[in-house]
Parts: C-alpha cells; structure tokens; sequence
C-alpha cells in the first residue's frame, strides 16, 4: 500500500462518498422519509434500467438520441469549422460578416426549436437540424477567433516561403487554431446533448428525450430517473472521450 | 473612435442587405410558405405584441423564473464553492458526486421536477437553478483558490477568525470573479428559463413561440425570437456596464 499516490486515495475516498450518498438515498427511500413517488429508491431505479436494458427497448431509445447527437454534432463541426475558416482566414469577411455571426450569438440555440418546428414539423429531421444549427454557434465562433489569432510572425514567415492560400490555412492556420477549435467542439457537444434531449421531448419520436416525458405523464419516477441516468452517462463518456482526443492532439502545446 | 465606429457600421451592411432582399423577395414574389415571414410582418407583429398585455405577462413570467432560479442556484453555487475552495480535503471528497451529477443536462431533469411541482413557476426555478449551481460552484471554488496568498498571510498575522477572515479577506478578494461568474450565470439561467418553456412549461416567452410555430403563426414566432435575443443582449450590456463600474480594475470581458 505504500506506492499508492495520495490522489488515488482521494479519489478512492470521493467513490465512497457517492456510494455513500446513494446508500442515503436507499435508505430515506425505504423509510418513507422523502416520497417514492418522486424519489423512488436506487434499487427501484436499477430494476427499471435493467428492465428497460432486457426487453431491448431502452438500448434503442439510448443509440437512437446518441446517433442524433452524433449526427448533428458532426454536421454543425463540419459548417462550423469549414465557415469558421473561411470567415476568419479573409480580412474582408471578418469585417463584413464577422459581426453578424457575433450579433446572432446571444440568441439561445433552444429557441430555435420553435424555427425547426415551423420549417420540419414535428420530425426526425427536426431534431437534427435544430442540434446542428444550435452546436454550429460555439464552432463557428471559436474557429474564426483561432484562425484569426495566429500569430501574425508566421503569417509573414508563411508569406515569405510563397505558400498559396489554401496551404496557409492548412499547415499554419488550422494547426494554430487546433486549441480554439477543439475548445468549441467540446461546447457544441454539450449544446448538441442538450439540444437532442429538447429536440426528443417537444417531437416525442422516440429518444431518451421522449422516453422520460412520456414516462412522466405515466408517473413512472423509476422510469425517468432511469432515463436521466443515461443522459448523464452520456455526457460523461462523450466528453471524457472528446478530453482524451483533445490531450492528445494538442500534447504539443504542453513544452 | 472613428474607426470603432466605422468597423461597426462596416459589420451592419450584411445584416442589413440579407433583410431587405429578404423583404424584396417577400414583396416581389409573395411568400406562401408557412416557415417564413416578410420581415415587415415580423416588426408588425412585434409592435403588436409590444402594446399586448399577454406578452408583457410572458416577459415577466420568464424574466421572473430565470431570475429567481438564478438566485437560488447561485446563492447556493457560491456557499458550495466557497467551502470547498476554502477546505480542500472537502473539495476533493465531493469530486467524484460533482462529476456524476454534472454532465446531466438540466433539461433532462424538467419530468420530474414536473411531477414535484406540476407546471408552473417552482418547476422551471427548480431547473434553472440546477443548471447554474456547477458553474457558479466551479468558478467561485477556482476563485477562493486563487486568492492572492500573502492576504492570507496577513489575515493569519492579524490572526483574524476563520468568520472575519471570509468577511474581510477572502470574500472581498473573490468579489470581481464572482461578477464574471453571475453574469454567465445570467446569461445560461434565461435560457433555460425559455428552454424549460419550449419543452414543457406553458408559460413565458418560450410556450408562446412554440404555440406560434405549432398554429403556423410564424411572424409571431419570429418577433417573440427577436424580443428573446433582445432580452439576452440587454442582461448582458448590463452587467457588462455594472462590473466596468463596480470593478474597473478587473480585466474587462472580451
């Protein structure tokens, strides 16, 4: 026991105080102390996810939200990075269109569920044009200042060895802007996790976002809590993998 | 200055030439569709709204339950993030149950805090102020971090109390960060307050633009649009005023 780190203890300690807590939770559950109605027991949780996770439906329900998310994750890093670049490579465009992107910011990217409503009804294609037009935002933005930001020392060294446009913005600008644009992934993925679940609640076709709202109008609080377990894991895992990535691909930063 | 002012109006001529060739189109060719409206339906449907007192009452429903549940999730938020940045050994304990519960989306929360509550004001203050209790927590816990050691130094010399050391030295310190921290706050807490609305609450600004996009009113939908982000821009500008009034000395935001 004497090579394990202190950290390792901390966070062995920390595992135990959320066990801990879950145990509160059983036991106040059990004596009726807080109402199960609402706050059904973890134990009845558990029953519920491994329920759902036997009969299949609810493995649908999870890949059917996290395939969305993806979906539109992808499409708005594709818009926005690509955009981004543009507008932020051009003096030109960062003068004229910069300012509209930066006026259209404080709009809140859920309202425009009501927009993707009138444009695709109550749909699939709903969902996924509200999640990637609301990630594209934090892309977009974070990209522009990247690429805009480079040291103006390499744009110089960049115009002196004769490199065309297209090779600046691909060896020197996009690589410089790697940080920035990794940042923005990150935020557009939680907008984007966020986004399915509203997307999910408002069209009710299927998703862990319809799942819990239909549940709730069951009074079904196991079934919910089951579903909000899920959408927590997935943004744990999907942002611990994007951190992974991001680690990785900037351990140059770090001299 | 001039240049300022030339940059800004450099930057209003897309916006401006997009919504009159919108208005163009609009007259020339006559719009049949039920997704998009003339923009001078939209500002006609916004000055009626402007005289509606159904629409003030919406305004104020989430202006209302944004800034209670901001209230409530920040006073909480900062009491958190002041213990832990002030006893580390708590902070690393509650890492992991911090970490668990963060990453759940709010919204995710909006089924059960309706069958607590029911609709109405509690549910959506309940999940506004859920959505800002762990950033403002982070942001205060960073910012008892880094308080300047050698205050503390001074606090331990004068050997002031643990109170009248967070009265005198610690809170004043952490003071400016904790403006940068409420006015994210506020900006996060009004969109949620009109997200809860979109998902599920029938009140506020957010129910009356998806009734609009769902009885295909759409010139409706675009003005209470216009008069959210309006809203947000404005909290902002604010804030911004206040914390270069209150802290000129703290680094202005970007």
């Amino acid at each position: 026991m004497i090579g394990v780190p202190r950290s390792v203890l901390w966070f062995l300690g920390s595992c135990l105080v959320l066990v801990a807590g879950l145990g509160l939770w059983q036991v106040l559950a059990d004596s009726g102390a807080i109402p199960r109605a609402f706050f059904p027991g973890p134990d009845r949780v558990w029953t519920a996810l491994h329920r759902g996770f036997s009969s299949g439906a609810m493995i649908g329900e999870t890949l059917t939200t996290v395939r969305r998310m993806a979906l539109g994750w992808a499409l708005a890093s594709v818009i926005g990075v690509g955009l981004g670049a543009l507008v932020g490579l051009s003096p030109w465009m960062r003068t004229y269109v910069a300012p509209t992107f930066e006026g259209l910011r404080p709009i809140p990217a859920s309202a425009l569920a009501p927009l993707a409503v009138l444009a695709f009804g109550l749909s699939d294609g709903m969902i996924l044009a509200l999640i990637a037009f609301g990630a594209v935002w934090p892309m977009l933005l974070t990209t522009v200042h990247g690429v805009a930001s480079v040291h103006p020392r390499k744009a110089e060294v960049a115009r002196l060895l004769g490199l065309s446009r297209l090779a600046y913005a691909w060896k020197i600008a996009l690589p410089a802007a790697t940080p920035d644009i990794l940042g923005g992934l990150r935020l557009g993925l939680t907008v984007a996790l966020i986004l399915a679940v509203v997307g999910e609640m408002i069209t009710v076709q299927g998703g862990l976002g319809a799942r819990i709202m239909i549940a709730a109008r069951r009074f079904n609080a196991a079934d919910i809590f089951a579903g909000v377990a899920l959408l927590g894991a997935i943004g744990l895992l999907t942002n611990a993998a994007l951190s992974q990535i991001e680690a990785r691909l900037l351990r140059w930063t770090h001299r | 200055m001039t240049a300022g002012v030339v940059g800004r109006a450099r930057g209003l001529i897309l916006p401006l030439a997009l919504v009159v060739l919108w208005q163009a189109l609009a007259s020339i060719r006559g719009i049949e569709s039920d997704t998009l409206a003339a923009p001078v339906q939209i500002v006609g449907a916004l000055g009626d709204a402007l005289v509606n007192a159904e629409f003030w009452i919406a305004t104020r429903d989430t202006v209302l339950s944004a800034a209670l549940g901001l209230a409530l999730g920040g006073v909480l938020g900062a009491m958190t993030g002041l213990v832990f940045g002030l006893v580390p050994p708590v902070s690393r304990l509650m890492r992991v149950p911090v970490e668990v519960l963060r990453p759940v989306p709010a919204i995710a929360l909006v089924p059960i805090a309706i069958l607590i509550f029911g609709f109405g004001y509690a549910l959506e203050v309940a999940i506004v102020a859920f959505a800002v209790f762990f950033p403002v927590l982070i942001l205060i816990e960073a910012a008892v971090r880094g308080v300047e050691p050698r205050l503390t130094e001074v606090a331990r010399l004068l050997r002031l109390s643990p109170g009248a050391r967070i009265a005198k030295i610690v809170v004043p310190a952490v003071l400016p960060r904790a403006f940068v921290a409420l006015r994210l706050a506020a900006g996060l807490a009004l969109v949620v307050a009109i997200t809860v609305e979109i998902a599920a609450n029938p009140m506020g600004l957010g129910a009356r633009m998806i009734l609009a996009a769902q009885s295909l009113r759409a010139p409706d939908m675009f003005a209470t649009l216009i008069w959210v982000a309006v809203l947000g821009w404005a909290i902002n500008a604010g804030l911004v005023r206040a914390q270069a009034a209150l802290f000129p000395d703290a680094q202005r935001p970007r």
